[in-house]
């Protein structure tokens, strides 16, 4: 046993084993756990956007390089305090607005063309598609499944008219497809989070106890 | 004006951002360059300071009227004010003017986050292992047939994708390859298509003013 000098070392075991303490009941030491990782969060979020943000894109460009067009975004971002007084409070939404405004416009497009139109491309049965799987004529095959899924999946979902007859068939066919989707996502989550809980036992027991290498 | 000057604005920035990606001409990509890393970017750094402040407010707030934890408040306020001023004082690994090592010993903002906020977020996803192992005990025993396949596909999905999965067979992980690329695939498509139709018409309502959840209540 070769247990770890290094008293940051000490830090993060003893900050992971008051985490892992939750298994057992909420406690104490769970919480001062939990309460500090949110505080280090916001305290390395506002060193982050003030040296990355703030300094490069705003205030250094305003106050040491004098563009003044930069007053315009700063007092736009100003305007987000005016939420503290009632008779303004009204102002806060220009701001919001903005950025609202932009990302959901450039959403559409964007969504369009890889949530949709790549999605429907790599669906469509064609010879190009056929050969992507490198299958051989399993291609074939391969390709007409992931085409009938999709269109099971996407009647599944559609609730405008009662699952009977053939809409009945189909989304029976969807939901298998769909349960399939959900079960392998789970399978990586879960296998996600076990290589991070060995990641963490690696730590401790190596890292911090030095009983294994 | 109070609600139609903000509507007009998400309108406005609503095309701009559309017509940025159809119109390739240098004067519409500068401007959405300059809307993009400039004025964005700053606003959602205000808009941090903003939610920052909130967070501080709820906890002092229940600090003050001494609500059910409230001691813990104090070590959230505290952690956040070091690890701030350590932050921007001390510069990022130990470049500012305060000075953030005593000896060998270092206790700068990037000390901060590799010894306390990577290990303590690593293990707080580390612990979701136990529950969803639990919460997928808890869907066999509800024995319906979309979750017995759900299980039984991860299942399959965990053990094809470690060496053990090669040892009971030397076709499970391909067969669990094949479960990827082929039905989780449709079943992921069909899903993914139904959710981009539902952010673009939700975005096409926000522009066009619509939807109008976000300008909050009152006047």
């Amino acid at each position: 046993m070769n247990i770890s000098p290094d008293p940051w070392v000490w830090i993060a075991a003893l900050l992971s084993l008051a985490i892992f303490s939750f298994l057992y009941k909420e406690n104490p030491f769970y919480r001062i756990a939990e309460h500090l990782f949110i505080g280090v969060a916001n305290g390395y979020a506002v060193t982050f956007y003030w040296h990355n943000i703030l300094m490069p894109t705003l205030f250094d460009p305003l106050f040491r390089q004098g563009k003044l067009l930069y007053i315009i975004p700063f007092i736009i971002g100003i305007l987000y305090f005016t939420r503290f007084i009632p008779r303004i409070s009204w102002l806060v939404r220009i701001p919001i607005g903005i950025t609202i405004g932009y990302y959901v416009g450039v959403s559409v497009p964007a969504t369009t063309q890889a949530f949709i139109i790549k999605q429907i491309q790599g669906t469509v049965l064609t010879s190009t598609n056929f050969q992507a799987w490198n299958a051989g004529s399993w291609g074939i095959v391969w390709s007409v499944i992931v085409f009938i899924g999709v269109l099971c999946s996407l009647s599944y979902f559609y609730f405008s008219k009662e699952h009977k007859g053939v809409l009945g068939v189909t989304s029976r066919i969807g939901i298998v497809f769909v349960m399939i989707g959900f079960g392998a996502a789970f399978g990586y989550t879960v296998m996600a989070r076990i290589s991070l809980l060995i990641g963490r036992l690696q730590f401790l027991l190596g890292d911090w106890l030095g009983i294994i290498q | 004006m109070k609600r139609t000057f903000p509507l007009i604005l998400v309108f406005i920035f609503g095309i701009i951002g559309i017509i940025t990606f159809i119109i390739p001409h240098p004067i519409v990509q500068n401007l959405d360059e300059s809307i993009r890393n400039d004025i964005l970017k700053i606003l959602v750094a205000f808009a941090l300071v903003l939610g920052l402040g909130s967070l501080l407010k709820v906890h002092m707030d229940k600090i003050k009227r001494k609500r059910e934890n409230w001691k813990y408040s104090w070590i959230l306020i505290i952690s956040f004010l070091v690890s701030s001023i350590i932050g921007l004082f001390g510069g990022v690994e130990g470049a500012g003017p305060l000075r953030t090592s005593i000896g060998s010993f270092h206790f700068d903002i990037q000390t901060l986050y590799e010894n306390i906020f990577m290990p303590l977020g690593a293990t707080m996803f580390a612990l979701l292992a136990f529950y969803m192992a639990s919460a997928s005990y808890r869907a066999f025993r509800a024995r319906s047939y979309e979750a017995t396949l759900l299980l039984i596909t991860a299942f399959i999905i965990m053990i094809g994708i470690i060496p053990l999965g090669e040892k009971i067979s030397p076709h499970l992980p391909s067969f669990a390859q094949w479960i990827m690329t082929v039905p989780n695939v449709a079943g992921q498509r069909g899903i993914l298509l139904g959710v981009a139709l539902g952010i673009i018409a939700t975005s096409l309502k926000i522009i066009l003013g619509i939807e109008r959840s976000w300008l909050g209540g009152g006047e």
